[in-house]
Order: structure tokens, then sequence, then C-alpha cells
């Protein structure tokens, strides 16, 4: 009896000191509601948990919606986790902000990510996504057909004159009740991530990349305003609507609604499954080459977090290719790395979205990469919903570069 | 000539019937689409919306939606803890704003006009405002629990009840229904030697029923609909209300439906509490017999 007591009593003693052994590391994550997105997380943490024994993560899921305002209020509150997934261009800001610290993993692990995955601001590593979104242009081989266009093609893409060609051709036939779906019902982070590519080929910038100090001459210079009068034609001349109805941006390219949709390589399988002849083209060129937005959701370490190295470890057990292409066939996103991608039939080469790999890896452009930058977009999205509203073009871009210049000085210039 | 009186008195009815039929449709209407088009597939809610079918039960009807609601988020989690912290809010709020105004107005003391003058200055300060001072305060407020001293509010009911109990408008509904009841009453339980409690408990409150169903709802449908300040201070999953639960139905592409189901069943605590109040609230009228 005394034998089995002795026993029972250091069974209990180890395995109370084998999980007092595991130090907890909290994390907070973004994808609340979404099931397949929080089944997929949860995986990678019970996995990492399971495969040493000193750290134990343990997660909190935020709506979408609701994470950046949970996330400051945290901060404010001193009372951040130690692991926080960062939407790409916030994590400049939130470096400022001092809500996170440099992220210390091993970089020859993720020399092979798309560009836009990589978190780096001053120079230091911030954060690290598993995945990365691209836009293309969404329309039917059969539209092309009918219209008598070329399929653009990275190499050879639409220069502005064959888009606007394809837009009037397009309206002319008279099947669509609009040319083009640009999105203009997803207001917020849609408008800069979505729009500013195109200002960017045209040779303008939200803001002066170079100083980062001033949005002179980029937002409204002579690239920014040829870029204006062609944004404010779109409507003006009936290609696209200014605002538009959600459950139309949803489900109107699938009725048929739009001849050409600018959406994103989430929304492709729903393309695909509503026209088998679907294709995604490339960004028109407006003279500086055709682009498209950067950078999703990534993994960064709180400043606060009492064990950094911890955090760091669960990151870089997360960057396998296997999550990479579990979240991609989960959510439909771009796998961070070609080999992981190569595990993804959607995204393999000849898969029906392995156009996207190319686009993102060379046509992105990460949004500036500045804490400024939460303000700019803002300053920029409302620009242009007046510009496509009929605002004067001058006055408008003119208003917005005096905000955001007054926003950076009123930050000391953010660091820069 | 009588004729005439009744085909009048019988127009006059049914323009009345006719207007209130017409306010009756333009609020009842958005709750009939709402649970119409939760019982719909999305793609058929975005094709109705347009037409008078978005009102009807028609076409592939189900219960998938609210089924699916219950999938993507705990959605009876989120219910009950909009339902404690509303229940008690509006509880503890009833009697402490009821006192207060009781103070303000039956007892006399040093600066209460001062101080209740402040108090309704306080009303055009938006909570918006104060709502960082009060995160930093109540991120570092001690507690006394089973385990002892806890610094720190968040992540509990307590800190989406406390901040809440007292309010300025509450205070000034009571302060300005309690100036109408008659000073008489109050003077007389004086002279029998009543306690200012036994006043206040006895032949004030049982006065107050209008007064009272009235806070309570107004204070019901500011709670219940909190927002900002539970997004906040939650970053717990199991302490968070409705409003902030509704987020989770929000994602790239939006599931319409379960956005409908999910507005349905938390309006259901909204609908029965205001039922329910609307009741007391004619009875304690009929009741009182009070004449001012």
């Amino acid at each position: 009896m005394k034998m089995f007591t002795f026993a029972a009593s250091a069974a209990i003693l180890g395995w109370t000191s084998a999980a007092e052994a595991q130090q907890t590391l909290t994390m907070w994550y973004h994808g609340a509601g979404n099931e397949v997105e929080s089944k997929i997380i949860n995986e990678v943490i019970s996995d990492f948990n399971a495969s040493q024994s000193d750290w134990k993560v343990e997660l909190q899921s935020f709506p979408q919606a609701a994470y950046n305002d949970s996330v400051v209020a945290g901060a404010l509150a001193g009372n951040l986790p130690d692991i926080l997934d960062v939407d790409g261009p916030v994590m400049p800001n939130w470096a400022w902000a001092g809500y996170l610290q440099p992220l210390k993993i091993d970089e020859s692990k993720i020399a092979s990510f798309l560009p836009g995955t990589k978190g780096v601001w001053n120079g230091q590593l911030y954060s690290i996504g598993l995945w990365d979104a691209a836009v293309a242009l969404v329309t039917r081989q059969s539209t092309l057909d009918e219209l008598g266009l070329r399929k653009p093609t990275l190499e050879q893409p639409w220069t502005r004159d064959e888009f606007m060609d394809a837009l009037a051709k397009a309206k002319a036939a008279g099947k669509w009740d609009y040319a083009l779906d640009l999105g203009m019902a997803w207001t917020g982070e849609w408008y800069p991530y979505a729009f500013s590519p195109f200002l960017q080929s045209f040779g303008g910038d939200i803001v002066d990349r170079s100083t980062y100090k001033t949005a002179e001459g980029a937002l409204n210079g002579e690239a920014a305003m040829a870029f204006g009068e062609w944004w404010q034609s779109l409507f003006k001349d009936g290609y696209a609507q200014a605002t538009q109805d959600p459950a139309d941006r949803d489900g109107g390219f699938a009725a048929g609604k739009y001849a050409f949709s600018w959406n994103g390589n989430w929304a492709a399988l729903g393309a695909l499954a509503a026209f088998e002849d679907t294709v995604f083209l490339p960004a028109p060129d407006f003279g500086k080459g055709p682009k498209i937005g950067a950078a999703s959701w990534q993994f960064g370490v709180s400043a606060s977090s009492k064990h950094p190295e911890g955090a760091a470890a669960f990151i870089e057990f997360a960057l396998q290719d296997k999550y990479l292409a579990a979240f991609s066939n989960g959510i439909g996103l771009i796998p961070a790395t070609p080999t992981a991608a190569e595990m993804v039939d959607n995204y393999k080469a000849g898969g029906p979205l392995s156009v996207f790999v190319d686009y993102s890896a060379r046509t992105s452009l990460v949004r500036p990469v500045t804490p400024g930058y939460v303000v700019q977009a803002k300053v920029f999205e409302k620009a242009l919903a007046d510009i496509a509203n009929g605002a004067d073009v001058a006055a408008t871009l003119d208003a917005a570069v005096d905000e955001i210049n007054a926003d950076i000085e009123k930050n000391g210039g953010y660091g820069h | 000539m009588a004729m005439i009186a009744d085909d009048n008195r019988g127009l006059r009815l049914a323009a009345r019937y006719a207007v209130l039929v017409l306010i009756a449709v333009i609020f009842v209407f958005p709750l009939v689409f709402m649970v119409m088009s939760s019982l719909k597939p999305t793609q058929q809610l975005l094709e109705d919306s347009g037409n008078l079918r978005a009102f009807l039960p028609v076409g592939d009807i189900s219960l998938s939606n609210y089924f699916a609601a219950f999938q993507r988020a705990p959605v009876a989690s989120f219910v009950f803890n909009s339902v404690l912290v509303t229940g008690v809010t509006v509880i503890l709020s009833l009697l402490v704003c009821s006192a207060a105004g009781f103070a303000f107005v039956f007892v006399h003391w040093k600066g209460r006009e001062l101080f209740l003058s402040i108090l309704l200055a306080t009303l055009i300060v938006p909570f918006e405002t104060i709502a960082i001072p009060l995160l930093l305060m109540v991120a570092n407020l001690p507690w006394l629990g089973p385990e002892g001293v806890t610094w720190g509010w968040l992540n509990s009911y307590r800190v989406q009840i406390v901040p809440f109990i007292a309010d300025a408008l509450t205070i000034f509904l009571f302060v300005q229904y309690f100036k109408d009841l008659p000073g008489e009453l109050i003077e007389a339980a004086r002279v029998e030697g009543a306690s200012w409690f036994q006043i206040y408990r006895r032949i004030v409150m049982p006065l107050s029923g209008p007064i009272l169903a009235t806070a309570a709802i107004l204070k019901f449908l500011v709670m219940y609909n909190q927002y900002l300040w539970p997004l906040m201070v939650t970053q717990e999953e199991g302490y968070r209300p409705v409003m902030v639960g509704l987020q989770y139905f929000f994602q790239l592409n939006v599931a319409w439906g379960e956005v409908m189901a999910y507005l349905s069943l938390i309006t259901v605590p909204v609908l029965a509490f205001y039922l329910y109040l609307q009741k007391a609230f004619i009875a304690s009228i009929a009741s009182t017999g009070v004449k001012g």
C-alpha cells in the first residue's frame, strides 16, 4: 500500500512539474467567426504545444473587424499577449507605437517567402506572414473573345489605352450593367490596397517614399493628377459606379452584371464556380508597370512579451510548408513559399489560381511602410471616394496632401 | 342628421386606422424583413431584397442559417453575457439613480443645486471622450475575490457593469419625476416620524412605476447595444456581449442569411423586455391613482 501511495505521489509530482515546466504564451488572432481559419490555427497551436516541453500557446480569437481596436485598447491597458497577428500595412505603426518588438527568427528560413509576407520596418523584421493576397482583373474568356480583345500577360499587360478600349467596348455592347466592378462597396482598407497600385502605376504614390516626410508631389504631382482625372472618368463616363450595393460586389460578377471585376484571389474560386471560362488578368500598365498591393496578416511578438524567444519559436514553427499549404487550402490565399504553393492544387504550376503567385511575386508593391500609413490610408480613401463622386481632382488631392503632411508633422515625422 | 354624423365618425375612424396601419407597417416591416431573410439562403435573400418577396416566407425556406450562426459563433454565450450584464446594470442603476434623485429632490443638503448642475453638465460629454481614461483606470483597479486581492478588472462582468450603474440622464429622469410628486405626502410621513429610507421605500418608490419602467427601458437599450466599451475591455471570448459578437459574421464574403438569423436571435430579449415593461408601465399608471 505504501509502495502504491509513493508511486502515485511520484507520478502526480512528476506530472505537476512537467505541466509547470511549460511556460504559457498568450496569442491573439483575428480569425473569430471564420471556422476554417480557426480550425487551422488551433491545429498549428496544438502541434506546437505537443512538439516541445518549454512553451504552451493559448489562443484568444477576435473578429477581424474589431481586431485592431482591441489591440490598441489592450496596449493602452498594458494587457497585450506574447504573440500578435498584425495586418501588414499596420505593422510599422504598431512597431513605432511600441506594441511590437523585432522578430528574432532564423531569417534563412524566410529567404524564399514572397516579398509581401515580410514585415520589415527601419531595417528590422517585425512580422512574417504565412500567406499573401493578390488582386487581378477578373473576366471571362468568352467576354474577351466577344469584344475582340487580346488576353494580356505579365510580359505584355494591357496599356492604359487598351484597358480603356476594353471598357468602352464592354459598355457599347450593352450586355452588362457596368463594364467594370471596382468593389466600391468595400470601403476601408480595400481602397488603398486595391486602388493605390493604379496611382503607383501612373507614377504617383500616397506619400513620398524616399523620405516618408511629405505627400507633396507624390499625391498631387503631375502623375497623381493624371491618375485622379482617369479615376474620375471611370465614373463620369459610366464605366463603373461610384456607390455600389454590397450585394452587387459579392455576387454581381457571377450574376453577369459586370464585364470585368477588380477583385482579390480570395474571391477567385467563387468566380470560377460561376463561370468555367473565368480568367484572371494582370493589372493594366499605366506607365510605370503593372502594380498590385501586397502584405496580408502576419505574426509578430508584442513588445511587452516576457518570453520573446518562446513567441519566436512558435512563429518559426508555424512557418512550415504544411501549415502554409493548409491555410491556403482553407482560406484560398497564396502560400508564402513556392514549395508550399506546389502542395496546393489551386496554386501549383498549372493550377487554376497559379497566376496569382506570379502576380504577387512580380508586380506587388507593399503599401507605404510608415507608421503614418494608418492615417494616410483613410485620407486616401476619402479622396478617392470624393473624386469618384465628382469632386474637383486638384483641390481634393491638394487637401489630402495637406492632411497627410499635417499628421506627419503632428507626430514628429513618425521617426523617419 | 344623425346619419351624417355617423358617416363622419366612420370616415374619421377609417382615416385614423389607415394612419395607424401605415405607422405599424413602417415599424414592423424591418423586423419582418429580418426574420424572413433569416430563413433564406444568402443568394435568394439578395435577389429578394429589391421586391415584396423580401417580406414573405417564400422560396427555399429553412432554419439552416440559425444552425450555421450557432456554428460560427458562441451565440448562446453572447446572449447570456448581454442579458446578465444588462439585467444587473438596469437593476443596480434603478436603485442607485432613484436614490440619488430622491436625495436631490427631497433631502435638503448644502450645495445640492450646484452638484445637480455639475452632474447634468456631464450629459454633454460623450462616452468616447472618457473611454480611454476609464480604460486606464479599470485596468489597474483592485478586486477582492476568492483568490484574494487581484489587480485589473479587464475580462470580467464587473468591468462592463460598474461604470454604467450611475448616469446623469437616469438621475435627471428621476429628479424630474420626483419633483411632480405631491410634497404633502413626504411632509406627512416626516411628521409621522418616518425615516428617509422608509419614505423612499414605502412612499416614493411605489408611486414611481412609470419612471422606473421608462428608465429601465432606456437603460436596457443602452446597455444591450454596448459595443465600444466591451470591445475595449473583453479580450476573452467568454465575456463578450452580443454586439461584439455581431462582428463574427462580417467576414470577407458576408453570409447575410446568418447575419439576419443572429440579429433575429439577439432581438428576442429586447422585444421580450419591452413587451414585459410595456405591460408594467400601463399597470403602474393605472394603479398609482395619484394626481399632481
